[in-house]
């Protein structure tokens, strides 16, 4: 610990910072604009001056800019000195000349960091007395609005968008005192992170859109911690309501997984949970053919538990996109041996082998932030960017890792963005993107190869073996692969901390296999290897720690037991496997109930539906595809209609039998599970339990500054009514309570005092806790078990090998209820090889029909030369394509076309 | 053998170029005097002096005659080069204290030729730091000679060279700065259109110093005849194997490309003008890391300016100990400096560090050229200072110039008389810097508009006392705050105008006048009705229409209406229109 003079009073602070972010963590507040957490200095605001003293007798001392200073031991400065503050108010009477001033109108009032500086400089007079320079606004697209005239060019937006996202279609133009941030023309903005851009905005230029549909002010907003459900990254959220409506999504810092920022689908992707398709009531079928009509919900409960009486097995079908502990209520409703996943058995059989991967892999494994500090990363089959987008942006940060070493050989210190980069222009570490489709890291990669998935898995098998002799080699590999993987192996062991980052979007286990084989290979010679994957749902890897089996086997159960019914849980069978086997398994036993929030293709198919709260209105657990325990809390209070999932299935249980657990709280079950499913053995660290108090106290949801608590509800009745109870949390839906809580996964809302905005999060330092899913025993003699290499892609003579091609807006299921991902989702694409295309007269943009001996999907063409001869990558998750189970030989022809 | 140069070139800008005629006729009189042997007559490229007829420079003295017809030759001939007597009718600038370095062959040399560079010893300072110097030893060679960055920040040579020869890594770049772009300065562009070798034998020079092996000639595009001269040059040199691999039998290799700025003045400025070379947003960034050890493309680099390189081949041809014995203590050489606004001799003057301003201004300038009091010059380009007639004995280097509250610079001087309203003239700057600023940091990009705003309250008559206090307030925030030299610099016009003529504000503010009538605002035009010949050139040129009468009984400005743009002063032909 070094010792840092602040105003002549001795603070104790860690070096490797700069002054301006250990000031702020010591709880100072030092106004700054372009220095953020995660984009580091630049110098460019000159707002964040201080004043640097050589040593005690020094009296005049000299003003510094904080964020371009390094905090050294013994270091005196003075933040209240008398020139240092005229300075900074110099500064922000700069900034503010051009403001338009419009805060009661702005989306960002009330949450703005400009506002919060302007506050804390004490500027509140305009001296400047001529016309302010405007601008004309542009349309960014679905997701974010333009108010450019409230910009004060502190080029944050450009330094995420361009140097840490690696966008490339936001500029800033202009010249002198008006420069413009924005697009060379109207449109949407392309990266998949640009929804950042309203958090890194420290004013209101860039604000998020879905949320002016259904504005309210934030200081009304109720928040709880959540976490992401739109892919298996487990991003940290934090979900905002008012009177019942989800508002809006943000990040919340974790250090271990999201760092500062979210995907696009994960932020705006939200607005399912108010769609129109939820199911709001019990709804329930008279009759196999009836319509479904809203029902009582003593009634439903009463109706589900009946079908435990007769005496016939009930089959509960799991699924990722649930909670854990609703996945293990409904577990211990139909116990272990009919308790199974919503997956096909390929889907299954990968989940599985990943999740098999990760916790028996000698290398360790990866955090996000582990791999965003790779020295060098081996993407193997997955494209993160539209599977687990975030994934990508981490991959992209590590491509930065060399740049950071050679600076520091060169005494710059890591914070100092612009120096960095400067030095970094051609120190890239090496990121090998091996790929069955193009990917948008591609720009950033030192190697790029694009094959069909056995081909990337042989390539796979080559690396291990040309990092350990004895992991088995793939047969009749090129000289070219050969000592492609033979460089890429020499990179993997010479870099510090290798990841090594594959997933389930190839649809290939022998890709994850390969994966797995080159990290426990690259671990006997690089101890420091690391392996991160990605599943294909929020929850996928908690649900396989329950055991269930896929979906055909769930046929097969019911069949042969002749069940009474199935319990379908959060799932669309639909999606999931083949419809014959979605339809024979919602039409064989006699009832059955699904519980869901959504009214999916699988729930019309229903006798009975229990309505489900979305990850907005529940407490639950999700184990991300790290194996790590998150929590999330309801931010919306409990409702009449629906509840959670494990509260339906623990009203059930009441009734069905005597012995049954008694599931009161959330706490209940999450300890019930910890001591009866072994693998689970970690969950209730998660998060602090629902006695947890700070001080004495719980957290509140909702800011201190709530406004029209007693008048919300008086069309209903004048007397104030009393807070929804939370039994499930340490949180409470009020504005009492502790506002900024030190637990991180408590954290319902960045706040400090005078610091209302997110930025706040810089004085946050509550790491999430280490709760991850315990490694499995016998790790060692686990490597490659038994793995061989897959034989190397050959073409057919009429059927052509059909690859998934995922995208970050269309394929995933729950974002594409929200009316602005759905926007910008397009119609299933096939892309074809030039010559395969112009072999079947298909062009451009053609209608395209595909199609195997059951099912057959339209689609659109497009061509591309990275698609291998003999190969096409077909859209996945698209309602055009349900039901393929992609990588899948399949027939291709013009739509038309005999 | 040649002793006597005579530089011919006809500096009217239109007409026929009588250059070629007047060469021909010199070369008869010298020819037919018998003199061929010791004159040389030169058709030169540029002299640095402009609309002054048939002009003749006679070197070594640097007698300048101008406005020459076809009879004067034979003067010329007899008394100044027989008899070295000056032709005191025609003398346009006489035998004075200048020093020609930098200069050395501009416009004795063809340009355009290779082996007139040779001939006059050009390449010889490449040749001996190659072959009898290392590298060190040529750095050495810099310290000794004292040589300054010419640029305007008076960086020492050697050490920025040193600092990139020791800084690790595997390429390094030399970049030459000919971006030059502040107003009324052109001596960077004399030098690259005049003798592009010397510039390129300066960076060939720092190559071999700091082991670069590829360079760029940064020039701005405003310059066509120096970049294609430059261009020229360099194929030339890639001709005669100076350029390009194993350049004079020795391992050295080196790659120079030329570099076309795009207009932005701020491009000048040394990592602004790195990320223009690398395709970037022209905008400076904070350093350190400097260019020396992170530069061009992450390389090390050295960037030096046009003059500085210009003087580096000088040096190394000629010895460090001739160059430094001239100049002061800390500031060595000649300075080239653009001498123009209200002087006689206007053009651009090479004179030795140390020169007090007053010989420059009133020895070789010749003073002004109006025949009115001097008011001050200015110096430094937009971002130096004015310096009032009182200090006109300071002699001109780095130190003495920064102690009066403007700089270096790279080498404007603007000679101002009564004429000028200092108001304005600190506004005109500004407006340059407001113009030119990249927008990067908040005090330069509005800190500068904001006085902008200000000066134009006050020249338009609107200004109040108070108004001095907040363009003094921001001025100081601008030269705290800002991140590079463009922002901390704009403020200095109006902090020095403001200490020298403070009464010219007063006058502006208070009595809402402008002493020199420049600031039109502050005028009143009055229509003299005794001289008025009622020709009604003002009424129809008037933008405003606020001028009405008739014949009968004259004709009147509505001073309510009238927007004080000085187009009635400017079209009346008989001095009717008054103003005060």
């Amino acid at each position: 610990m070094a010792t840092l003079y602040i105003d002549n009073k001795p603070y104790e602070f860690e070096e490797g910072r700069n002054l301006l972010h250990t000031c702020l963590g010591l709880g100072f507040d030092i106004p700054h604009f372009c220095w953020h957490p995660a984009l580091d200095s630049v110098g460019a605001c000159r707002q964040c001056a201080v004043k640097l003293f050589k040593d005690e007798n020094d009296c005049t001392g000299t003003i510094v800019m904080s964020c371009m200073t390094a905090a050294r031991d013994n270091m005196r400065i003075s933040i209240d000195d008398k020139e240092a503050h005229e300075f900074r108010a110099e500064v922000i009477g700069f900034l503010m000349a051009n403001h338009p001033h419009d805060c009661p109108v702005c989306d960002e009032g009330g949450e703005c960091h400009l506002q919060d500086m302007t506050v804390l400089t004490g500027h509140t007079y305009r001296e400047h007395r001529f016309k302010k320079r405007t601008h004309r606004n542009q349309d960014l697209g679905p997701f974010v609005h333009h108010e450019m005239n409230r910009c004060i060019a502190c080029y944050r937006c450009v330094r995420f968008y361009r140097d840490y996202a690696g966008g490339k279609d936001l500029e800033v133009f202009g010249w002198h005192d008006s420069v413009y941030f924005g697009r060379h023309e109207s449109g949407v903005l392309a990266s998949e992170f640009a929804g950042n851009l309203v958090e890194v905005c420290p004013t209101g230029v860039f604000t998020d859109k879905t949320f002016r549909k259904h504005f309210t002010r934030k200081w009304d907003l109720c928040s709880a911690p959540s976490v992401c459900v739109h892919c298996s990254l487990g991003c940290n959220t934090i979900a905002g309501q008012r009177s019942g409506v989800l508002r809006r999504i943000l990040n919340r810092f974790s250090e271990d997984v999201n760092g500062y920022f979210l995907c696009d689908r994960g932020r705006f992707g939200y607005e399912f949970v108010n769609g129109s398709r939820r199911v709001r009531t019990p709804l329930a079928k008279k009759g196999r053919n009836q319509k479904l009509e809203p029902l009582d919900r003593s009634a439903a409960i009463k109706r589900v538990a009946e079908l435990f009486s007769s005496g016939r097995p009930v089959i509960g079908i799991g699924s990722g996109r649930a909670s854990l502990e609703s996945n293990f209520a409904l577990r211990q409703l139909v116990g272990p041996q009919r308790f199974f996943v919503a997956e096909s058995e390929t889907q299954h059989s990968i989940t599985t082998e990943i999740v098999h991967a990760l916790r028996r892999t000698p290398a360790s494994r990866a955090s996000l932030r582990d791999v965003a500090k790779a020295g060098a990363v081996l993407v193997l089959g997955e494209d993160v960017t539209n599977t687990a987008p975030l994934l990508a942006l981490a991959v992209r940060q590590a491509c930065r890792t060399a740049a950071l070493t050679n600076a520091h050989g060169l005494g710059i210190d890591p914070w100092n963005d612009a120096a960095i980069r400067e030095t970094g222009h051609n120190v890239r570490s090496s990121l090998v993107v091996a790929t069955p489709t193009l990917t948008k890291l591609d720009d950033v990669a030192t190697t790029v190869y694009h094959a069909p998935p056995d081909d990337i898995s042989r390539l796979g098998f080559a690396i291990a073996h040309a990092l350990d002799g004895s992991a088995p080699a793939p047969r009749g590999l090129s000289p070219e692969i050969e000592a492609m993987a033979r460089g890429i192996a020499r990179d993997l062991a010479q870099a510090a901390r290798p990841a090594v980052v594959s997933g389930a979007g190839s649809g290939s286990a022998s890709v994850v296999e390969a994966a797995a084989g080159v990290a426990a290979a690259l671990y006997k010679v690089n101890h420091d290897a690391c392996l991160c994957m990605s599943l294909s749902e929020c929850n996928s890897f908690g649900c396989t720690l329950l055991g269930g089996r896929d979906l055909t086997a769930a046929l097969d159960a019911a069949e042969r037991d002749n069940a009474e019914a199935v319990v379908v849980l959060e799932a669309d069978l639909y999606r999931n496997c083949d419809p014959a086997i979605a339809g024979a398994l919602l039409t064989l036993p006699r009832n059955v109930v699904v519980i869901d929030h959504t009214l999916t293709a699988t729930a019309a198919m229903a006798d009975l539906v229990l309505p489900a709260a979305t990850f907005a209105e529940a407490s639950g657990t999700f184990v991300n595809n790290e194996g790590r325990f998150q929590r999330f809390f309801s931010a919306i209070a409990p409702q009449a209609g629906f509840a959670p999932g494990y509260r339906w299935i623990a009203e059930i249980l009441s009734v069905v039998g005597p012995e049954a657990p008694r599931w009161e709280t959330l706490d209940d079950i999450v300890n019930d599970m910890e001591s009866r499913v072994a693998d689970c053995a970690g969950i209730r660290a998660a998060a602090p339990s629902a006695s947890f108090r700070e001080g004495s106290q719980k957290i509140a949801r909702q800011s201190f500054r709530a406004s029209g608590r007693t008048a919300l509800l008086a069309n209903t009745s004048v007397a104030e009514s009393p807070n929804p109870a939370d039994p499930d949390s340490a949180l409470a839906f009020s504005p009492e309570g502790i506002q900024a809580p030190r637990e991180q996964p408590l954290v319902a809302r960045y706040w400090a005092p005078g610091i209302n905005s997110v930025q706040a999060v810089s004085k946050y330092h509550g790491d999430p806790p280490a709760a991850l899913v315990k490694g499995e025993a016998g790790a060692d003699a686990a490597e490659n078990h038994g793995a061989k290499a897959p034989a190397a892609f050959a073409s057919h003579a009429s059927e052509w090998l059909v690859m998934p091609l995922h995208h970050i807006f269309g394929s995933e299921e729950l974002s594409m209820l929200s009316p602005s991902v759905a926007s910008l989702a397009r119609s299933a694409l096939i892309v074809l090889n030039p010559e395969d295309a112009a072999k079947l007269s298909i062009r451009e943009n053609d209608a395209v029909e595909v199609s195997n001996y059951a099912l057959s999907c339209a689609c659109v063409a497009a061509i591309a030369s990275w698609v291998t001869k003999g190969s096409a990558a077909l859209s996945v998750g698209r309602p055009e394509t349900q039901g393929l189970d992609l990588p899948e030989w399949l027939w291709i022809r013009k739509a038309g076309a005999p | 053998m040649t002793t006597t140069v005579v530089l011919i070139r006809d500096t009217d800008s239109g007409g026929a170029d009588r250059t070629r005629d007047v060469h021909d006729l010199f070369t008869q009189k010298v020819r037919d005097a018998g003199l061929q042997n010791e004159v040389q007559v030169v058709r030169a490229a540029d002299l640095g002096i402009y609309n002054k007829g048939m002009v003749a420079k006679i070197l070594p003295q640097g007698i300048v005659y101008a406005g020459i017809a076809d009879a004067d030759v034979d003067d010329i001939v007899t008394t100044t080069l027989a008899q070295k007597m000056p032709v005191s009718r025609l003398v346009y600038c006489g035998a004075n204290e200048q020093v020609r370095i930098v200069m050395r062959n501009c416009g004795i040399v063809n340009p355009e030729c290779i082996e007139d560079y040779i001939a006059r010893k050009g390449y010889q300072g490449i040749k001996r730091a190659l072959y009898d110097l290392t590298p060190e030893k040529a750095i050495e060679e810099l310290k000794t000679s004292g040589l300054r960055g010419r640029g305007g920040a008076g960086y020492p040579t050697w050490l920025k060279w040193s600092l990139a020869r020791n800084a690790f890594g595997d390429r390094k770049f030399v970049i030459c700065n000919g971006d030059e772009g502040d107003p009324g300065a052109y001596m960077d562009r004399s030098v690259l259109e005049g003798d592009p070798h010397s510039v390129i034998e300066g960076m060939m020079i720092a190559a071999y110093c700091i082991g670069a092996t590829k360079g760029f000639l940064y020039i701005r595009a405003e310059y066509p005849l120096a970049i294609k001269r430059v261009q020229k040059a360099l194929d030339d040199a890639y001709g005669t194997g100076l350029l390009g691999k194993d350049i004079l039998g020795t391992s050295f290799c080196l790659d120079l490309e030329v570099r076309l700025g795009a207009g932005a003045f701020v491009c000048g400025e040394e990592t602004a003008l790195i990320a223009s070379v690398e395709g970037k947003r022209g905008t400076p960034r904070p350093r350190p890391p400097y260019p020396s050890d992170v530069g061009l493309f992450g390389k090390p680099t050295v960037i030096n300016n046009v003059e500085t390189f210009a003087n580096v081949s000088y040096i190394l041809l000629n010895g460090a100990k001739t160059f430094a014995s001239i100049g002061t203590d800390k500031s060595k050489g000649t300075k080239v400096f653009a001498l123009t606004g209200k002087i006689r001799n206007s053009g651009l003057v090479e004179i030795p560090m140390g020169t007090p301003l007053r010989v420059i201004i009133e020895d070789i300038g010749g003073g002004v050229a109006s025949g009115k009091k001097i008011l001050a010059v200015q110096t430094g380009g937009p971002s130096g200072g004015v310096i009032p007639e009182q200090h006109f004995d300071t002699p001109v280097s780095y130190e003495h110039l920064l102690e009066l509250g403007s700089f270096m610079g790279s080498g404007g001087m603007i000679v101002m008389d009564e004429d000028d309203c200092l108001v304005d003239i600190a506004k005109f700057y500004l407006g340059f810097c407001v113009d030119e600023s990249c927008g990067k940091c908040a005090p330069c990009r509005i800190g500068g508009f904001q006085m902008l705003k200000v000066l134009e309250k006050i020249t338009d008559g609107k200004g109040m006392p108070e108004d001095l206090d907040t363009l003094k307030r921001i001025a100081q925030a601008m030269r705290k705050a800002s991140l590079c030299a463009l922002g901390q610099g704009a403020p200095n016009p109006i902090i020095s105008t403001m200490k020298y003529f403070a009464e010219e504000y007063r006058q502006h503010i208070v009595d809402r006048k402008c002493r020199a009538g420049k600031c039109t605002r502050l005028m009143r035009f009055e229509i003299l009705d005794t001289s008025c010949k009622r020709c009604k050139l003002c009424v129809v040129n008037c933008p405003v229409h606020c001028i009405a009468g008739d014949r009968e009984k004259g004709y009147r400005i509505d001073q309510e209406k009238c927007i004080k743009c000085g187009r009635c002063f400017e079209v009346c032909k008989f001095e009717a229109v008054a103003r005060s």
